[in-house]
């Protein structure tokens, strides 16, 4: 499963080597030696690349999936089976696997009708995707009714939410994004028009993130700042605010009392290959889903 | 033996050459290819006129994406041509031989940063100052965007410029002095008009320079696909975020797939219009310059 970390390691261990060899010999041979050594490695890391590329399991997909897929992946008893796991967005990660280019698609969203047709889904966990707000913002709660209203630009000053007087900095997400999609579907931030779906955040000027990370170092580092993210993202340089006066934890979205969650899925196209069916019953079995547990996302059970 | 590697030489300097072209013409088929279908699916109109970017609503318009390419543009090389001028001015009439070129290291390190570098700086320095000064509200913005590339196009204009100041006959500056005129007054009334091709060819190259940025400007400008509003809120507008047309195609490819990835191909299509454009201009100033001569 490491075998491209693991085969680069060796590598570097052979340029370590050679370079030792070189020490010995005069300063000119050495510099060419050195050039011919460099090309050399470069071409078998290219080559292994493509000889890897054979019979590994490819998993594309959301990118608020993807930390939790890495860990399983990693934790997955099997290491014959060499797993890639690639966060590319929900969205990609369907697609990718209706083409055929992902073994198993990762999505953070529920999936449309016309996916459906084409894919089995697998829940493999819930997670909840917190509001997060700045640790010095004195607005730790909010109701639902509040946050939809702050998306959308209606309340654009801490003060109608019991703060400062200081002006709400939004950040959101790129489109394709599973937990924007899912955020604006649970918080009713869409719009129908001309039978099309309209964001209604980016009508209030939010700052774009693309990616978890980004949204935490923005909110972290913007004293009126709110945003949201995977609730297994949240760490000490934001606060996750109470929704409706319920905490953003994993048993409370398991007792239904906080409602802003959704599933993670894993999605295939037809029967899965025997060493893909593996990995799901490894990740939906006992083990798999105390990894799940462990990383602050719902389990199953 | 001799003629045959001259020969070989020869034939090694064409290779080169047409490796370049080469280049140009892969890139130019290969962004054609994924963007004119997308143009026709989603009509070239509704595409540049459009202001509503939302791929989930297989919305593609990349009006507001245009129009915040040209603004920062725009203001960059309004914020940073008379600063480079007078830079130019300053290093090849009045400063001592010394301190020119000690400048000129300087300015040819500032051209040498990397991008990301600026980014970076604009993002740890200049968002939160903007922000402190608009009282929290501001720092990914148009401005500061504004700020970021005219600091990024200084070196190019400030050198280009000095390079053509130099190129000015010193009679025309010893007549002038011995008219009468004092050295700023030579400096701005023979010199600069004297020069004043390459000073354009200069503030081209810097626009050329800030159109094609792209990942300084990801970092400071928030990256809304929206226009910053100035109807409606004047020129406040500048502190909104707003994106540019190569931060589109930076910050969602990668999530791209469809209709959705041919329109950020389409978004490149109109980035390189906007490059022809650019480059047919310098060719102009150039091609005028070269027949008043």
């Amino acid at each position: 499963m490491y075998l491209t970390e693991l085969s680069q390691t060796s590598y570097e261990d052979l340029i370590i080597d050679l370079y030792t060899d070189i020490g010995t010999k005069n300063e000119s041979e050495g510099n060419n030696m050195k050039k011919l050594v460099c090309m050399v490695l470069a071409a078998m890391m290219l080559l292994s690349g493509v000889a890897f590329a054979e019979g590994k399991l490819s998993i594309q997909g959301s990118t608020s999936v993807t930390p939790l897929m890495e860990k399983l992946v990693a934790a997955f008893p099997d290491k014959s089976v060499e797993c890639e796991v690639q966060g590319t967005g929900s969205s990609a990660g369907i697609k990718a696997a209706i083409e055929g280019t992902a073994d198993l698609g990762m999505s953070s969203r529920n999936l449309k009708e016309a996916e459906l047709a084409e894919l089995t889904p697998i829940i493999i966990a819930m997670d909840g995707i917190a509001v997060v707000v700045n640790p010095e913002n004195s607005v730790k709660s909010l109701t639902k009714e509040q946050v939809s209203q702050v998306f959308k630009g209606e309340i654009v000053n801490w003060k109608d939410l019991g703060g400062e007087d200081a002006p709400i900095v939004l950040i959101s997400r790129e489109a394709g994004s599973g937990t924007r999609d899912a955020f604006e579907e649970l918080m009713e931030l869409t719009t129908e028009k001309d039978g099309k779906k309209l964001s209604l955040v980016d009508f209030a000027y939010p700052i774009v993130a693309s990616g978890n990370g980004e949204v935490k170092q923005n909110v972290a580092t913007k004293k009126g700042a709110i945003g949201y993210l995977s609730l297994g993202s949240v760490d000490d340089t934001l606060v996750a605010a109470k929704i409706d006066d319920v905490e953003a934890t994993p048993e409370n979205i398991k007792n239904n009392t906080y409602a802003i969650a959704r599933p993670f899925i894993v999605v295939t196209k037809g029967a899965p290959r025997a060493d893909v069916q593996a990995l799901i019953d490894f990740i939906l079995g006992a083990e798999g889903q105390q990894i799940v547990a462990d990383n602050h996302y719902i389990t199953m059970g | 033996m001799n003629r045959t590697s001259q020969k070989a030489i020869e034939a090694l300097f064409l290779l080169s050459a047409i490796i370049s072209v080469i280049a140009l013409g892969l890139i130019l088929w290969f962004i054609l290819m994924k963007g004119i279908p997308a143009l026709r699916e989603i009509g070239i109109w509704e595409f540049v006129s459009g202001d509503l970017w939302m791929p989930s609503a297989d919305l593609y318009g990349i009006l507001p994406m245009i129009v915040s390419s040209l603004l920062v543009t725009l203001g960059a090389v309004a914020v940073g041509t008379p600063v480079s001028i007078l830079a130019a001015l300053f290093l090849t009439q009045l400063a001592p031989k010394k301190l020119a070129n000690a400048a000129q290291v300087v300015i040819e390190l500032l051209a040498a940063i990397p991008s990301v570098v600026y980014g970076f700086f604009g993002l740890a320095l200049i968002v939160p100052t903007i922000d402190k000064w608009s009282g929290g509200y501001g720092g990914n913005s148009l401005f500061a965007g504004i700020i970021i590339l005219a600091m990024m196009i200084l070196p190019t204009i400030i050198s280009v410029s000095a390079t053509s100041l130099k190129a000015v006959p010193e009679a025309y500056k010893d007549a002038s002095l011995a008219l009468g005129e004092s050295i700023t007054g030579t400096s701005y009334r023979v010199m600069l008009p004297a020069a004043k091709t390459g000073v354009f060819t200069a503030i081209v190259l810097g626009i050329g320079r800030a159109v094609g940025e792209t990942m300084a400007v990801i970092l400071v400008m928030g990256n809304t696909p929206r226009m910053p509003d100035f109807f409606n809120k004047g020129l406040a507008a500048l502190f909104q975020p707003t994106r540019t047309l190569t931060g589109n195609i930076a910050i969602e490819m990668g999530y791209a797939t469809g209709l959705h990835e041919g329109a950020l191909f389409a978004t490149a299509t109109v980035l390189l219009v906007f490059i022809v454009i650019i480059n047919l201009t310098l060719w102009w100033i150039q091609k005028k310059a070269g027949s008043v001569q």
